[in-house]
């Protein structure tokens, strides 16, 4: 039966060096890899016979403004359906240049994943077969989930009210 | 040499194929979501699809909103079944909180999500048989839904939109006319899908409209991401409620049904068998509810005074309660920082909440696991090669629901 420990020794064995930060907020295994190794990682937990972690159930991003030259965490949630234990594996890149391997040839299912993902928070997917905006304007020009771009002031008062039904 | 009878204008390219322009509006789309169909007279070439119509941001308009004001957000994502959702995000935020229900708390969570999947299920069914055009199913159906809404409507006062329950909890204990209301359906609902069964389960037009359309093997389904009876059509018997049960679905005894083929006729026959299971769910629940007695029989949320609200008429007589409410009306409860994946089965595939939090008032970063986004993509595989009148009903027996796409 596969443990949360028994998947960190596998990776520990793979990785010795490159797999870190592991920890288990709320039972779910939680580790970190350089960029450059996405692909290597998500291959070995595909493809191990004992792994199998063969769903990508999701992909989303994170952007944390304080951590220079690592902003932007990409984060995967994998699941090993056969025997129920999920993973949350995470790269982070600098927001400058934020390039990293598509999953889309492991898991036709990271497509559009990857679209929202630049789509929110302009992370390039290297190799990806359409990467382009999904969900806002083709037009827009900024990524509107970096921590950048605040909501809107809710006590502004520049607003003409009669414009929004409320005058 | 083939012969042209249109002639085309000089310097013209021939274009032997039709673009036909599927949406965001069109009739057979039900909801905002465009396909830009490449057709070779009625065969589908290449399909494109245009998602985002409906995008308002929910994601970002959560990093500012305390936990309870999400949940009228959630209610938006999949409206045919908003209690599973809302539900799903109190879970979450239960999680994250550790707070534990009460077991009653639990049975009632499971009967009204049961009751959202029975509507969820008898929407996209029926909807399946207007779109091979037997409209008599749908018409048939809606009565029953419409007591699903009345229910829901005595709970917590909203049809459509419910922002039902409260973490922790449900807002009130469920009053008699929803146990009568509950009964009522408990008692005709069996008849009524037996009969809606009957009307397309062994018809032959519906059959034969349905069979070998739209299928998709096990293989590609796990590859692209298929959750919720679309994946147990295609033969894999993955449910979130039995794989990591939540709300005490444990205590239940019920089976997961599976087709092989993963065609449109076999996600309308998983959909089918699934409504039976959750009327067993519901019965089951429903009497372990019944079991509860005295004041046992009176516990609807759990003891939280810094996330549930007090009762209003403890907050003007109450010093404590009234420091709570204003405590949380506030915002000045701060959540325990942590990150958080929570999934329930959502009617359409797993629901799932990524939750990330820094130990403020909102949340730091809120992602929404929506089931149809994903498998939404599978959609040119599905269709490529099949007529266009099938690629229709494909997409409505994939359950796509525009306002869960898009977010």
């Amino acid at each position: 039966m596969l443990t949360n420990d028994l998947v960190k020794q596998k990776l520990i064995g793979k990785f010795p060096k490159e797999v870190t930060n592991f920890g288990e907020p709320y039972g779910m295994l939680t580790f970190e890899a350089p960029k450059e190794l996405n692909l290597k990682v998500l291959n070995f937990l595909y493809d191990d016979e004992l792994l199998k972690f063969r769903f990508l159930t999701d992909l989303c991003a994170v952007h944390y403004p304080d951590q220079k030259g690592r902003e932007l965490a990409v984060v995967y949630h994998l699941h090993n359906l056969q025997d129920n234990i999920r993973v949350c594996f995470k790269v982070l890149t600098d927001i400058n240049q934020p390039d990293i391997y598509t999953a889309t040839g492991l898991f036709s299912s990271a497509n559009w994943m990857e679209r929202e993902t630049y789509d929110f928070f302009g992370v390039n997917f290297v190799g990806h077969p359409n990467l382009k905006r999904i969900l806002n304007v083709d037009e827009m020009d900024y990524f509107p989930l970096r921590k950048e771009y605040p909501l809107e002031d809710q006590v502004r008062i520049d607003k003409d009210d009669q414009m929004f039904g409320r005058g | 040499m083939t012969e042209h009878h249109i002639k085309l204008p000089d310097g013209s390219i021939e274009k032997t194929t039709t673009t036909l322009n599927l949406g965001p509006t069109h009739p057979a789309t039900h909801g905002v979501f465009q396909n830009i169909l490449e057709l070779d007279g009625e065969r589908i070439v290449s399909a494109e699809q245009t998602v985002g119509y409906i995008h308002r941001a929910f994601e970002k308009i959560a990093e500012r909103r305390p936990l309870y004001q999400i949940t009228p957000l959630t209610d938006r994502l999949n409206y045919c079944s908003a209690p599973i959702n809302n539900l799903g995000w109190h879970l979450t935020c239960e999680k994250l909180l550790g707070i534990k229900t009460p077991k009653r708390v639990d049975y009632l969570r499971v009967i009204i999500m049961e009751l959202a999947r029975i509507s969820d299920h008898l929407i996209c069914n029926s909807i399946v048989g207007v779109d091979a055009g037997a409209y008599t199913g749908f018409l048939y159906v809606m009565q029953y839904r419409e007591l699903i809404y009345e229910i829901y409507e005595e709970i917590c006062g909203a049809r459509l939109t419910t922002n039902i329950g409260r973490i922790g909890g449900f807002e009130r204990n469920f009053n008699d006319i929803v146990f009568q209301k509950l009964e009522k359906f408990l008692r005709e609902y069996p008849g009524v899908l037996k009969e809606f069964q009957n009307l397309f389960e062994r018809n032959r037009i519906f059959m034969e409209r349905t069979m070998g359309t739209g299928a998709i093997s096990a293989e590609r389904a796990l590859n692209y991401g298929f959750t919720g009876p679309n994946l147990r059509a295609a033969g894999v018997d993955y449910d979130v409620r039995i794989q990591t049960p939540y709300s005490s679905y444990e205590d239940f005894d019920f089976i997961i049904p599976i087709g092989t083929t993963g065609d449109n006729y076999d996600r309308w026959l998983v959909r089918n068998q699934e409504m039976w299971q959750s009327l067993r769910l519901i019965e089951q629940a429903y009497q372990k509810v019944q079991e509860f007695k005295g004041a046992e029989a009176e516990v609807y949320h759990a003891d939280v005074p810094e996330y549930y609200l007090p009762p209003k008429e403890d907050v003007y007589t109450k010093m404590e309660a009234m420091i709570w409410h204003f405590k949380i009306v506030y915002g000045e409860v701060n959540m325990p920082a942590g990150e958080v994946y929570f999934s329930v089965e959502g009617a359409n595939g797993e629901l799932g909440f990524y939750l990330i939090s820094d130990g403020g008032r909102a949340p730091y970063r809120l992602h929404f696991r929506r089931p149809c986004f994903i498998y939404y993509q599978a959609y040119e595989e599905l269709t490529k090669g099949s007529m266009l009148s099938d690629a229709i009903i494909t997409m409505s027996s994939l359950n796509l629901i525009a306002g869960e796409m898009d977010a």
